[in-house]
């Protein structure tokens, strides 16, 4: 996990040093504030993940002599199919046309993404269709 | 030889096959990544015969000085949603979409993607976005006309007041999303769902540079995004974001545009730089040369990509020149490492000509090619010089060309995983010899007829008939892409249940040729013992093991 979060965090530095050179060279302020908000999105996960590597034992996928029984165990969040999201992307189109064509295609839009939002609520609590 | 095997006893799935339903509802309801990929690299092959057909259609307008095959607007529509389709909907999906879906999660030994669900969802945002896109060639007013950039003014209600602008803009928006989940979905994949022993450092090459896109696609794409609908704002709330009018700035635009636009690139370019680096060990016999010399030049080309978005704005007269020209300049240096690298992996091994292989020489040579005269335009003076002229347009399909050779080296070299049978190899080097050949014969004259002064988007050019030379070698060019491509639609269809290629016929080195091809639902019956960047060879040669890398404690080199 240590190196996880260093990619993340290396990125951040480079990012806060570019901005120490671009801000005082050019006070353009769209490319600066872009680049400050590109800081902050390398050092926020990346603060996360290395804090988290510093209180956590060492992952079978970060140990060079792990064996595959190291992450025995079952995993249950593998849907094997489900219809939504097909439901939830076309109720996101019928969003985006709803903003070109007329605020009334809003109506089945929203209503989409509802029962999508719902129906993959229940399917998820009901651990996964296989 | 079985004691280097563990069996897979983590995943209750993987013991069964998967009893779901079929035919469209199988498609319209799966999660599973191999389906999606699928579904993806179809799609996005089909948008690169779309794009493909416009860009014909522009090239014979440009045999003649006075074409009269399309007219100015037909012409603005056409190098519009030629750039468009290319760059959304063919280039990055296939790109982190297509091959990357299906090979990312074989390659570290996951069942599937961290969110099989998110994943739909981005298939079906990238689908309903790319017909939206499309759409626009069915209203009245036509589609987008203002180049792929959509630089303001040009956007604005006045100028653009066709519903063709927003269809573009809305098709932008969904494929935006669905690039960012797809973005999440690949960052949590390759930190969360890796192989026991598959340590970062033992990650094959295509999914360390899949990871560095996906981190650049979440810092670029929510900037398009946003930039997009203030676009929509400035059309239909009448605010003035992007006019001068108003107290806005149209410049703000080009900002928002290029800083993702230029981290664009790097999207674009890195999962064909990771597929090369796949091939090209393979078929020479040999690891990679400086394995992680190519981690440190993916992470840097990805850190100083933030950096040079400007260079596409030189001639504003508003951006710190200085500074975007040096790190634009240094990008130049990783990138020359990968080049070196590639060479060295090839000089002194057993080079076994396949499609592939040939493919990604090819790729090599272009993308040089490309490369060196992105090093003249990051200069200030030359920019100036050739600023929207055929040149920057023959350096930027130099690389893009570079990229098709890329993703035709990963077509050949993992169709055999995604379906199981082999593609022709005489038929591929056809198109190879055709694809290579005619890509330089495209972009040559366009160098020469740019530096004559040639301006990009122009339907015709009656005072200069002295261009219609290079341009006429140009459009042949052009036509002997397309001819490859059609040996390419030739041979999908040919070799579709010929050859059955079996697990690994390429004796390759990563872990996705260890399972079978295709693959089970869920990928993976058993795995072998992970103790460098090359399992499967490991697995297959334990005579010759690979050297081993990546590990963190002394004394244990080989």
């Amino acid at each position: 996990m240590k190196n996880e979060g260093r990619i993340l965090l290396g990125l951040g530095l480079f990012f806060l040093i570019m901005f120490g050179f671009y801000w005082p060279l050019s006070h353009e302020q769209s490319g600066s504030t872009m680049m400050f908000f590109a800081v902050l999105l390398g050092f926020l996960p990346g603060g996360y993940y290395y804090w988290w590597s510093r209180r956590m034992k060492p992952r079978p996928e970060d140990s060079d002599d792990a064996d595959m029984a190291e992450s025995a165990g079952f995993i249950e969040s593998f849907p094997g199919s489900s219809i939504f999201p097909f439901t939830l992307g076309m109720g996101a189109w019928m969003s985006v046309m709803a903003m070109i064509f007329g605020i009334w295609l809003a109506i089945p839009a929203l209503s989409l993404i509802v029962w999508a939002l719902l129906g993959a609520t229940a399917e998820a609590r009901r651990g996964g269709h296989h | 030889m079985s004691e280097h095997v563990d069996t897979l006893t983590h995943d209750d799935h993987a013991s069964h096959e998967h009893h779901g339903a079929t035919g469209i509802l199988n498609w319209l309801t799966t999660t599973d990544h191999k389906i999606i990929g699928m579904s993806y690299t179809i799609t996005s092959v089909v948008m690169m015969l779309i794009g493909g057909a416009l860009a014909e259609v522009i090239r014979i307008q440009l045999t003649t000085p006075t074409g009269s095959l399309v007219t100015f607007s037909q012409y603005n529509q056409l190098f519009t949603m030629h750039g468009s389709v290319m760059i959304y909907l063919f280039a990055g999906p296939f790109a982190f979409g297509a091959l990357a879906n299906i090979i990312v999660p074989l390659q570290i030994g996951a069942p599937d993607m961290a969110f099989p669900r998110l994943n739909a969802l981005s298939y079906w945002l990238y689908l309903t976005g790319s017909l939206t896109m499309l759409a626009g060639f069915f209203t009245t007013g036509g589609a987008a006309n203002f180049g792929w950039v959509g630089y303001a003014p040009m956007t604005d209600s006045v100028n653009a007041p066709g519903v063709g602008t927003d269809l573009w803009i809305g098709a932008l928006l969904l494929t935006g999303f669905s690039a960012i989940f797809t973005g999440v979905n690949l960052v949590a994949t390759i930190y969360y769902l890796r192989a026991p022993g598959m340590t970062l450092f033992r990650m094959p090459i295509f999914t360390w540079n899949l990871l560095v896109t996906a981190i650049l696609i979440l810092l670029a794409f929510p900037v398009l995004t946003a930039g997009l609908i203030m676009l929509f704002c400035d059309r239909h709330f009448s605010t003035h974001i992007y006019t001068v009018v108003g107290g806005g700035s149209p410049v703000l635009w080009q900002n928002i545009f290029w800083f993702w636009g230029h981290p664009e690139v790097y999207i674009l370019a890195l999962p064909f730089f990771g597929m090369v680096t796949e091939i090209i060990p393979v078929f020479s016999r040999k690891p990679v040369f400086g394995y992680k010399g190519m981690i440190f030049a993916t992470l840097s080309i990805a850190a100083l990509s933030l950096g040079v978005w400007a260079h596409h704005m030189f001639t504003t007269g508003v951006v710190l020149l200085p500074f975007f020209s040096i790190m634009s300049l240094l990008i130049a240096v990783p990138t020359g490492i990968k080049i070196f690298n590639w060479i060295g992996t090839m000089w002194g091994g057993q080079i076994w000509f396949s499609t592939a292989m040939l493919m990604s020489i090819g790729f090599v040579i272009t993308f040089l090619i490309g490369g060196l005269t992105g090093i003249y335009l990051a200069s200030p003076p030359l920019d100036f010089f050739t600023h929207d002229t055929y040149f920057v347009v023959a350096h930027f399909h130099s690389v893009v060309m570079a990229l098709v050779l890329g993703a035709m080296a990963g077509l050949y070299y993992w169709a055999p995983k995604m379906t199981g049978y082999l593609l022709d190899e005489r038929l591929g080097k056809i198109q190879f010899w055709l694809l290579f050949i005619g890509t330089q014969v495209f972009t040559f004259p366009q160098y020469i007829v740019g530096l004559n002064g040639m301006p990009r988007r122009m339907a015709l050019y009656p005072n200069s008939p002295e261009w219609q030379t290079l341009n006429v070698w140009s459009s042949i060019g052009a036509l002997m892409i397309g001819i490859s491509t059609l040996v390419f639609a030739i041979n999908c269809f040919y070799s579709w249940k010929r050859t059955p290629a079996g697990d690994n016929p390429w004796d390759a080195h990563t872990l996705e040729w260890f399972t079978t091809s295709p693959p089970p639902h869920h990928n993976y019956y058993r795995l072998p013992k992970i103790r460098s960047e090359r399992p499967t060879w490991d697995y297959n040669h334990p005579d010759k093991p690979a050297l081993v890398h990546g590990h963190n404690h002394d004394g244990e080199s080989s």
